[in-house]
C-alpha cells in the first residue's frame, strides 16, 4: 500500500483517473437500501456474468455504487460518462443493455425513465426533472464512487481540501472558511458548526482538556434515510470531513455514532477508515504532517433519543442513554467530560468542500444574508428523503430557499394516483405538518420553524387526501411515547396522555374539550422537558391542530374520519362496479365477502376487520370506503 | 454457558466497558437473548455492577431478555410507511403469523417486531426478515411473502 503524503495524492488521483478512463463505459449498479431490496446484488452479479461472457472486461467496468437517489424507480444503473439512466431493471434485461447499447451503440429505450406527462423516454439522467432541479454539495459523488475503494475518491479530488489544509494553510484557516460559510448544522437544531466549534476551542483553552470530535449518525428520525445514503454512497467525504474539524479545534480522537440497523453503512464505514488507515489518512502523522487523528465507530443499540447529544454521549461511554440537563454545554463537557464538537453527517460531508471551494463561495447559495451573522439566513443546500404519497420517492440535494412546491411538485412529480395533495411533514417527531397554503414558502431553517414545523434533520413526507392528520398526529404521540426515556416527568406521563386523547378521538370517542385538554398539555411539556424530545413532542399535535383543525372536529362532533383511516369510523361495501371477478373473496383473511362468479359480491360487517385487502386488491374500483 | 465464545467477544474490546452496549449486543446475536447467567458474568469480568448491564438491557430496543425466534421479522412503522399502510402490513403478518407484535411463534421459529424507520422509506411499505429488505410490500403480498416463507422453512 503506497502512503498517501502532500506530494502523491496528486499521482494518485490522476492514476485512478487514468485506469477509470481506460474504459468504454463504466456501469454504475446502485446498490443502496432501496435497490437492495429489489434485488440489486443479483443484478450486479449478473450484469458482471454477462460482460465476462462476452469476454468484455477490459472495456467495461462494472461499479456497485451507494443509492442513486432515485428510489422509487429501483433497481436503477447509470451508464458513465455519458450518463444514460436505466431504471427497474429486471435480470433479464442485462443481456439486452450489454448486446443492444453497449455493443451496438443504441441505448435500450424501452428501459429508460419517461416524462411523466408526454411518456417520452428520457435518455440521459440530468435531464430527468428528477434530478435537473437539484444541487449537489454532500451528494455530489453520489453513483459516481465505488464506496468500498478509497482510490475513486482519490480520483473525485478526494482528500485533497485536507491536503491543502495541513499543507498549506491552518487550523484557523480552517475554522475561517466554516465560519464564513455559515453552515448550520443539519441534524436538526441548525445551529451554526463555526460558532459551535470556536466555542469549544475557547473550552480547551480555558480547561487544558484535549477536544474531540463526533459524527452524529443516530439517525432517528422516522422516514429519513439521508444520513445512512451519505455514508452508504461516500464514507470518505464524512472521514475527511471530521479529519479538517479535528484538525481545526485540535482534536486527536474521533467517533462515530450510527445506529445498528443500518448495517450495510457500518460495514462500509468500516472498511473506509480502514483503508484510510492503511493509506495514512488516519492514524499518526497524517500524509506525513504533525496532525495525527482516529476515528472509532460506536453502534447504537435502538434508541431513538440517543440522537440527542448528551444521551449520546452516555451511549458512547456505555450506558443507558438518558439525557442530562445542559447547564453545561457538550462543547465544554461533553464525551467523558471533555470538550466536545458534535455535528450530523450531512454536517461533516459539506466540510471538505466549504474547505476547498471557500466558505463565501457556500454562503453565495441558499438564503438570507449571512456575511455578519450566520442565524441571518440558511446557507448552501439541504439533503431531504422525499417519500410517502408521491410521485417521484428519493433522495434529493436542493439549494436552501427553494419551495416546498418546487420540491413536491417540480422535483418530486406530484401526487400519484390522480389524488389531491393534503400535507407535508417536516421535522420528524419534533417536526410539523404543513398545509398546501404555504407550498410556495421558502425551505429552510427559520421559515420552517415559524410555520410550525421545522427543518429537522431532512425527512419530508408528503400525504394526499387518504391521510388522516389525527391519526398521523397519534402516530406520533405513539413513537414518541415508547421513547421517551422516562427521566422526566412531563414528557414520560405527557406523551402517554397525549396519546390517549388522541387514541380516544381516532376510535370516535373524543369529547368536547379534548382539543383544550390536547393544548394545555402541550404547554406543560413544552415548558417543563429536559430534553428537546419532550419540549417538541408536542408540535405534531399544535401544527396539525393549527392547519386541519377541522379534521378533529369532524371526528369528534360528528364521529367521522375525513381522510377515512381511522377503523372505528369508516365502513367497506361493494359497489356496483363489481363485475364479481372473486378476487377480493380469495384474499379475504376473514371470509368476510361472499358472491357468486360473475354476481356482485358483498361484504358482511359482523366479519369486516377492516384490513382494507380488498380495496387493495380490486382493479374496478368497486371498493367504498366510508 | 460457553465462556470461550463470551471470551472472544470480550476480547474484541479489548474488555473496555466503553463497548459494553457492543458486547451486549454481539451476545444478543450469538444467543437471541440476553440470559441473567451471562449477564452476570459480564458484569464480573468488566467491573463494573450488574444494575448498569441490566439497566442497557432494558433500555435499547435491540435486547431481549427471552429468547427471539429463529427468524426476525422486522416491519417498519416510520413515518413513510406509516402513510403507505404500514400499520395494516404489520395486521396482515401478525394474522399470518398467529401472535402479536413483539411476540415469538410456539415453535421459536418466527419473532414480529414493529421497527421504526430501516432506512429505505423511498420504497415503503418495508419489511425486514433476517436482514433481507422487501420493499413496496402491500399487506395482501406480505401475507403471501410469510406463508411462503413458512411453507419453505418446513421443508
Ligand atoms: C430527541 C432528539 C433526537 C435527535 N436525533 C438526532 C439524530 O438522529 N441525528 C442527528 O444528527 N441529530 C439528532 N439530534 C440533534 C442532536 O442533538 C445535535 O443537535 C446534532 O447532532 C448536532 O449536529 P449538527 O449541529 O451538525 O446538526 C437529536 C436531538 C434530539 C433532541
Ligand atoms: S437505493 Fe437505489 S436509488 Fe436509492
Ligand atoms: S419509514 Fe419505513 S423505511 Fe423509513
Amino acid at each position: 500500500m503506497t502512503q498517501i503524503n502532500f506530494s502523491n495524492l496528486g499521482a494518485a488521483a490522476t492514476a485512478e483517473q487514468k485506469r477509470l478512463a481506460g474504459y468504454k463505459a463504466m456501469l454504475m449498479v446502485c446498490t443502496g437500501t432501496g435497490c437492495v431490496s429489489a434485488k440489486a446484488f443479483s443484478l450486479l452479479d449478473n450484469l458482471k456474468e454477462e460482460i465476462s461472457k462476452r469476454d468484455l472486461d477490459k472495456d467495461f467496468l462494472v461499479v456497485g455504487t451507494g443509492c442513486n437517489g432515485f428510489c422509487g424507480q429501483g433497481p436503477i444503473l447509470v451508464v458513465q460518462p455519458e450518463g444514460v439512466f436505466y431504471q427497474r431493471l429486471k435480470k433479464t434485461d442485462m443481456a439486452r443493455i450489454v448486446e443492444e447499447h453497449l455493443i451496438g451503440g443504441k441505448p435500450v429505450e424501452d428501459l429508460m425513465h419517461r416524462d411523466l406527462s408526454s411518456n417520452k423516454p428520457i435518455h440521459k439522467m440530468d435531464d430527468i426533472p428528477f434530478f435537473s432541479k437539484q444541487k449537489l454539495i454532500a451528494l455530489r459523488n453520489k453513483g459516481l464512487v465505488d464506496p468500498e475503494n478509497i482510490d475513486s475518491y482519490f480520483a473525485r479530488n478526494g482528500y485533497m481540501a485536507l491536503k491543502e489544509a495541513l499543507e498549506k494553510g491552518s487550523p484557523k484557516s480552517v475554522l475561517d472558511e466554516v465560519k464564513t460559510s455559515a453552515l448550520r448544522g443539519r441534524g436538526g437544531g441548525g445551529f451554526p458548526a463555526g460558532v459551535k466549534w470556536a466555542s469549544c476551542m475557547a473550552a480547551v483553552e480555558k480547561t487544558g482538556k484535549e477536544p474531540v470530535v463526533v459524527c452524529n449518525a443516530d439517525e432517528g428520525d422516522p422516514g429519513a434515510f439521508m444520513d445512512r445514503s451519505i455514508i452508504e454512497t461516500d464514507p470518505h467525504t464524512v472521514l475527511e470531513g471530521m479529519c479538517l474539524g479535528a484538525y481545526a479545534i485540535g482534536a486527536k480522537e474521533g467517533f462515530v455514532y450510527i445506529r445498528k440497523e443500518y448495517p450495510l453503512a457500518v460495514t462500509r464505514l468500516e472498511k473506509a477508515i480502514s483503508q484510510a488507515r492503511d493509506r495514512g489518512l488516519l492514524g499518526d502523522g497524517i500524509m506525513g504532517s504533525d496532525f495525527s487523528f482516529d476515528i472509532i465507530i460506536h453502534r447504537g443499540a435502538g434508541a431513538f433519543v440517543c440522537g440527542e447529544s448528551t444521551a449520546l454521549m452516555a451511549s458512547m461511554e456505555g450506558r443507558a442513554g438518558e439525557p442530562s440537563p445542559k447547564y453545561i454545554h457538550n462543547v465544554e463537557s461533553g464525551y467523558k467530560d471533555r470538550p466536545t464538537v458534535l455535528n450530523n453527517v450531512e454536517t461533516w460531508a459539506n466540510i471538505p468542500v466549504i474547505v476547498d471551494k471557500g466558505g463565501k463561495w457556500f454562503a453565495a447559495i441558499g438564503t438570507g444574508d449571512v456575511s455578519k451573522d450566520p442565524w441571518g439566513g440558511s446557507s448552501g443546500t439541504k439533503v431531504f428523503s422525499l417519500v410517502g404519497n408521491i410521485n417521484n420517492t428519493g433522495l434529493v440535494e436542493v439549494p436552501m430557499g427553494i419551495t416546498m412546491r418546487e420540491i413536491i411538485f417540480d422535483v418530486g412529480g406530484g401526487i400519484p394516483d390522480g389524488r389531491e395533495f393534503k400535507a407535508v411533514q417536516t421535522g420528524g417527531p419534533s417536526g410539523g405538518c404543513l398545509p398546501a397554503s404555504l407550498l410556495d414558502e421558502p425551505v429552510d431553517f427559520d421559515t420552517l420553524t415559524r410555520a410550525g414545523s421545522m427543518m429537522g434533520s431532512g425527512g419530508m413526507i408528503v400525504m394526499d387526501d387518504h391521510t388522516c392528520m389525527v391519526d398521523v398526529a397519534k402516530y406520533f404521540m405513539e413513537f414518541l411515547k415508547d421513547e421517551s426515556c422516562g427521566k422526566c416527568n412531563p414528557c414520560r406521563e405527557g406523551t402517554v396522555t397525549l396519546y390517549g386523547i388522541l387514541d380516544r378521538i381516532t376510535s370516535g370517542k373524543g369529547v368536547k374539550g379534548d382539543i383544550d385538554e390536547l393544548e394545555r398539555i402541550s404547554r406543560v411539556m413544552e415548558a417543563g422537558s429536559l430534553c428537546q424530545l419532550g419540549a417538541t413532542a408536542c408540535n405534531p399535535v399544535l401544527s396539525t391542530l393549527r392547519y386541519f383543525r377541522e379534521e378533529y372536529d369532524a371526528h369528534i362532533d360528528e364521529k367521522r374520519c375525513p381522510g377515512k383511516v381511522c377503523k372505528d369510523l369508516i365502513t367497506f361495501t361493494i359497489n356496483d362496479e363489481c363485475n364479481g371477478c372473486m378476487v377480493c373473496a380469495k384474499r379475504c383473511p376473514t371470509n368476510a365477502i361472499s358472491g357468486e362468479k360473475k354476481a356482485k359480491h358483498t361484504i358482511d360487517q359482523k366479519e369486516c376487520i377492516k384490513c382494507g385487502i380488498c380495496n387493495d386488491v380490486c382493479k374496478y374500483d368497486a371498493v367504498n370506503v366510508e | 454457558m460457553d465462556v470461550a465464545k463470551i471470551d472472544t467477544i470480550l476480547r474484541k474490546y479489548n474488555g473496555d466497558s466503553d463497548f459494553l452496549i457492543e458486547i451486549l449486543q454481539d451476545v444478543q446475536a450469538e444467543w437471541r437473548y440476553l440470559p441473567v447467567d451471562l449477564m452476570r458474568h459480564l458484569a464480573d469480568e468488566l467491573g463494573v455492577p450488574l444494575a448498569r448491564v441490566s439497566h442497557i438491557a432494558t433500555f435499547y430496543k435491540a435486547f431481549s431478555l427471552e429468547p427471539r425466534g429463529e427468524h426476525e421479522i422486522q416491519v417498519c412503522m416510520g413515518t413513510a410507511c406509516h402513510v403507505k399502510g404500514a400499520s395494516r402490513v404489520l395486521d396482515a403478518m401478525s394474522r399470518e403469523l398467529g401472535i402479536g407484535e413483539g411476540q415469538t411463534t410456539a415453535d421459536k421459529q418466527y419473532t414480529l417486531e414493529a421497527v421504526r424507520c430501516v432506512g429505505a422509506c423511498g420504497v415503503a411499505p418495508v419489511v425486514v426478515i433476517d436482514d433481507e429488505y422487501h420493499g413496496d410490500l402491500m399487506p395482501d403480498a406480505s401475507a403471501k411473502l410469510i406463508a411462503r416463507h413458512m411453507k419453505e422453512g418446513a421443508k
